[in-house]
């Protein structure tokens, strides 16, 4: 190998686009077989607000993936408990859920949103502490743990809330759609796709403009050489358990309301997504997640439009493609 | 002339395979003292243990007055020990301004601090918002340094940092560790160049098989070719 010498001018670090242009590119590619413009614009913006759903679930995992190497199979009971504590705030203010101001609704969603992150949240620091604690380092005990804890948290909240499923209405104001011409966008969508979008700005901003954010990404790299520097990274990695925990409690509040429902399986049907766009994007990566989960959601809404009997494998079939591009994901930070 | 650091009787255990096998040392305060030996002679498992990376199964590990053997690693560094070690591991997606952030632990940046470092290394100034995954082999090596000098710290554990640069580079590294030598830092290197080990080294500690199998002065042993092929296999000059 050539060794550069100190004075040596080094080559500008290239950005590395190609993965942003990839559902740019896919999207225009899917205009002509779509065939119907307004198709498939309604198709392209499901698809970003499902992409921005599944990446605000996504992201926490894909931290804890990178940052602690835990493999949390039970990452999906966050998102159910999220789901089940929002209603429990819409409940006894059913009038002013289905009241037609848009302040009245989101006086109600807001909190039901915080309320179920802190449950999400704090329900992580139990999980980090009493299942994962013991057996850092050890990924088969680890799948086995979170799966475990992923079952005992589905039967309680059965228990709990009984078999049945609990229809969650959209608040009134989020109903019907934004009319464009012949084009037809749900109102939710558009909310969904600005929440995401702020969940990834705020994550950037944290991971990139603070010292914390800097230490995260230093410890998804390399957590051995972030101690030798004297930081506690346990601490660490329970405050990001914590904040990936909450921030699927989140997107529990979103899916439920997407799907306008609540079970308490009903995250049986996003974990393989989840992991999916976590695998594709990179471990650790927010970047690479966030571009991950749009292309699983376009994948998902433009598969199924076009060739309905390839929807169940059509995600496996894009992480395939994108591995043998990629091995390590879209974006790699860790070796791992 | 007090000991800064101390092991007696240290043992460590990776898995199934003991490697340390009773160390007993002393770094004597504002000395380099050079740790050698055969590959796999347990020179970086000796670093890594008093750093609290791997866990001594036994013994006694003393930084100044403190006991510090079951301590974890971050409460170590704290004491005022910096680790430079053979992979260098600088963080890849951070710039260089960010891994001296990241190192500075207690505060800002100190620009006098920065400029003296960027005497030895001026391409640390050059690239200081460049990746450090895009660097150099040797210019990681220096950002590495440079991160465990950033803040004054008691102690310099360094392995190998000589390994695979470039002679240029080589010297360089060579200044800056004679320059922190003489501000006073206490040093335990790891090196297998015999010109740094000889530039630099007050002391030498020579380890095989996971134990200490000669200690004394490092001009000694430099002067002592059949004692170098009797401990290490073949003449210091051969390693140059």
């Amino acid at each position: 190998m050539t060794e550069l010498a100190a004075s040596d001018p080094l080559p500008k670090p290239k950005r590395d686009i190609a993965p942003i242009l990839l559902p740019i590119a896919l999207a225009l590619l899917m205009i002509p077989l779509i065939g119907s413009t307004s198709s498939w614009l309604t198709l392209t913006a499901a698809s970003l607000a499902m992409g921005m759903m599944i990446f605000i679930m996504a992201s926490g995992l894909t931290l804890v993936f990178g940052l602690m190497d835990v493999l949390n199979f039970g990452h999906g009971a966050f998102i159910a408990v999220g789901a089940y504590i929002a209603t429990l705030v819409f409940a006894p203010f059913a009038a002013s859920v289905q009241a037609d101001s848009l302040l009245v609704n989101l006086a109600v969603l807001a909190p039901a949103a915080l309320l179920s992150m802190a449950v999400s949240g704090a329900l992580g620091l139990v999980v980090e502490r009493v299942l994962i604690l013991p057996v850092y380092g050890q990924h088969l005990k680890q799948i086995l743990m979170t799966t475990g804890g992923l079952i005992v948290a589905e039967q309680t909240l059965y228990a709990l809330w009984g078999p049945q499923i609990i229809p969650m209405p959209l608040p009134a104001s989020l109903r019907g759609s934004f009319i464009l011409g012949d084009v037809a966008i749900a109102k939710y969508r558009v909310l969904a796709m600005f929440i995401g979008l702020a969940v990834f700005i705020a994550i950037q901003l944290v991971l990139n403009r603070t010292k914390l954010g800097l230490l995260i990404r230093a410890g998804v790299e390399n957590r051995e050489m972030v101690e030798a520097l004297g930081y506690r990274i346990r601490r660490l990695f329970l405050g990001v358990f914590m904040t990936g925990s909450a921030l699927a409690g989140l997107g529990g509040v979103m899916w439920a309301l997407y799907r306008e429902q609540v079970h308490a399986s009903m995250s049986d049907e996003l974990t393989v997504l989840i992991f999916v766009v976590v695998i594709i994007g990179g471990l650790g990566s927010i970047g690479g997640c966030f571009i991950g989960a749009i292309l699983v959601a376009m994948v998902a809404n433009y598969g199924g439009f076009l060739v309905p009997k390839l929807a169940l494998v059509s995600n496996i079939l894009l992480m395939v493609a994108i591995l043998m591009w990629r091995p390590r994901g879209l974006y790699a930070v860790t070796s791992r | 002339m007090t000991d800064l650091l101390k092991l007696s009787g240290v043992h460590t255990n990776i898995g199934r395979y003991h490697i340390l096998q009773g160390i007993d040392l002393a770094v004597p305060q504002g000395q380099v003292t050079m740790l050698l030996g055969r590959n796999g002679a347990g020179k970086t498992t000796t670093l890594r243990t008093i750093m609290g990376l791997w866990q001594a199964s036994s013994g006694e590990i003393t930084f100044g007055s403190e006991r510090i053997e079951s301590r974890a690693t971050p409460d170590i560094a704290r004491l005022g020990v910096g680790y430079v070690p053979e992979s260098m591991a600088v963080f890849s997606d951070l710039t260089v301004k960010e891994n001296l952030v990241l190192a500075a632990r207690d505060g800002p940046l100190d620009d006098t601090q920065l400029d003296w470092i960027f005497g030895f290394f001026p391409a640390l100034r050059r690239f200081w918002l460049s990746r450090a995954g895009s660097l150099s082999g040797g210019q990681k090596q220096m950002l590495s340094i440079a991160r465990a000098i950033i803040e004054p710290r008691k102690l310099l554990l360094i392995d190998e940092p000589t390994k695979g640069l470039a002679p240029a580079i080589v010297m360089a590294l060579i200044e800056c560790l004679k320059e922190i030598k003489r501000k006073g830092a206490t040093i335990l290197l790891v090196e297998q160049n015999f010109f740094a080990a000889r530039e630099l080294g007050d002391s030498v500690l020579v380890m095989d098989n996971g134990t200490i199998v000669h200690r004394g002065e490092m001009a000694d042993l430099a002067a002592d070719v059949p004692l170098q092929e009797r401990l290490l296999g073949l003449s210091l000059e051969a390693h140059q």
